[in-house]
């Protein structure tokens, strides 16, 4: 399993291949709470990095999950329907929200470390 | 990762008597109303929500506004302001009520209680200081208001409820719903009503600030109490069919809009003597513009506050309070409709996010109310 690259706006991207596999971080779902609903994208939508393509709601509100790199949707998670909790429970594992096709798989390198994330995670709190 | 609405903060926070208890259980303090407040502990608002409706939950409610009606005349007083029949509320009674505008809008709501030589109210945090002044401006000589800031109240909530207070307090077992007694809790002189608002049986208690947090310890260490913040307090009120003030209902609703015509006092309703009763009156006899109604979205996409409610492509309302209802296992909402969408069972769509989502109006509350009567 390859390393996890992080966003800011709390995405964990995983790059196998040529797909990059998406979810939200442990501390976005913790900060978030009981996830009830997920809305996905629609397969083959293009998408640009930073785009909002995809809704957390959790008991109490929404929240916008956004594209870490720009791609084509090429699978989404169809066992969040039936149990969004996975993404509570597994948030890095089962509980991941789409794959993407990026246009340039090395932007994913770009993104943030697990130990850049912990740090900039901290410098929020 | 971006929370879709993000709630302004520019002011410095007040703080309740309970900060730092919230804090030491680890709650997420929130901005709310202008006081830093539990939203949530470590167990999360569905756990939180689900506790209180199956065993107990302590909520502090100390940011509402308290205040004390004093003087002969203080129930007549009151009237000036609010269709509710305070006059005729018995000694050791509490009621439910709206303040009404002149022009027939809510101005806030409130809970009145007779304490025979007074009334205590207790307002919404984010209404205290325009209620207060409304009200002062119309006390006539010989009535005065007290405001109680050095007060602060909690409210225990469910079916173990009663159960839990009842070492600290024996008498209170005899409180029927809306009941008011003026006891002590394990020592503590307390304010205690039999009222809520989450549905379920409980107490509302006012204490002396001082003395806050030794009572909520107390309640605390009792079986099968645990802590709740506001979300789980939002999700149980949302259930139970309770109005929100400042989302369900504000200035622009009238009380039969709100589907509340039930607080207009009988007598109230023969003398059309409160503000608004103009508005009221007319909408009695020919039926109001747009009622408050359930809403059931199919499936399980939340539909939240501002979300338009359409029948095909006409928007005839819009959702006032949504959510995911944990007890209820699935979402709800509560809204404005145009009367002739307002029948139970009325197939309606809901646009969320530009996506039609299929939804029907249903009997409130959902979730059926438990009160002790």
């Amino acid at each position: 399993m390859t390393e996890l690259r992080f966003t800011k706006d709390h995405e964990w991207v995983r790059l196998e291949g040529e797909v990059a596999t998406v979810g939200i971080t442990d501390h976005a779902q913790n900060a978030l709470g009981d996830v009830v609903f997920v809305d996905l994208p629609e397969l083959g939508r293009e998408v640009a990095a930073g785009e909002a393509c995809a809704v957390v709601e959790s008991v109490k509100a929404a929240s916008d999950v956004y594209a870490p790199v720009a791609g084509r949707v090429v699978e989404t998670n169809a066992r969040l329907a039936e149990d969004p909790g996975l993404v509570n429970r597994e948030p890095t594992g089962e509980g991941w929200f789409f794959r993407i096709a990026p246009k340039d798989p090395a932007e994913v390198a770009g993104l943030m470390d697990a130990a850049a994330y912990a740090a900039f995670v901290e410098s929020q709190s | 990762m971006a929370a879709q609405d993000q709630p302004p903060q520019d002011q410095p926070l007040q703080e309740t008597p309970l900060a730092a208890l919230h804090r030491a259980l680890g709650a997420r303090m929130v901005p709310f109303a202008g006081y830093a407040m539990p939203v949530q502990y470590p167990d999360g608002i569905m756990a939180e929500h689900l506790h209180c409706r199956a065993a107990a939950a302590l909520f502090d409610v100390s940011h509402m506004g308290q205040a004390e009606l004093v003087g002969d005349g203080a129930a007549a007083a009151l009237e000036r302001l609010t269709p509710a029949d305070v006059q005729g509320l018995k000694p050791g009674r509490q009621r439910y009520g709206l303040l009404t505008t002149m022009a027939g809008g809510i101005f806030d709501d409130v809970m009145v209680a007779n304490l025979g030589d007074r009334l205590h109210l207790v307002v919404n945090a984010s209404r205290k200081e325009e209620d207060f002044a409304l009200i002062e401006a119309a006390l006539p000589a010989g009535v005065r208001l007290r405001r109680l800031p050095d007060r602060a109240l909690v409210a225990l909530q469910g079916p173990k409820a009663a159960e839990a207070v009842a070492p600290l307090a024996p008498d209170l077992g005899a409180l029927s719903f809306l009941g008011v007694a003026e006891t002590a809790l394990g020592g503590i002189p307390a304010l205690v009503s039999r009222s809520g608002y989450t549905g379920e049986d409980g107490f509302e208690i006012s204490i002396p600030a001082e003395r806050a947090e030794e009572l909520a310890r107390a309640l605390l260490a009792r079986p099968g109490v645990r802590p709740a913040g506001l979300g789980a307090r939002d999700s149980l009120r949302l259930e139970a069919g309770l109005c929100l003030y400042g989302s369900d209902i504000d200035e622009t609703t009238s009380p039969v809009e709100a589907a509340l015509t039930w607080t207009i006092g009988k007598r109230r309703r023969m003398a059309w003597d409160f503000p608004g009763a103009e508005r009221v009156r007319e909408e009695l006899a020919n039926g109001a513009r747009r009622l408050r109604v359930g809403l059931r979205p199919e499936g399980r996409q939340p539909a939240r506050a501002g979300t338009p409610i359409q029948d095909g492509d006409t928007v005839v309302g819009e959702v006032t309070s949504g959510g995911f209802g944990p007890s209820l296992g699935g979402p709800m909402a509560m809204g404005y409709v145009a009367r002739p969408h307002a029948a139970d069972g009325t197939a309606l769509t809901l646009l969320v996010r530009g996506r039609p989502l299929p939804a029907r109006t249903v009997p409130l509350p959902f979730v059926p109310h438990r009160y002790a009567r």
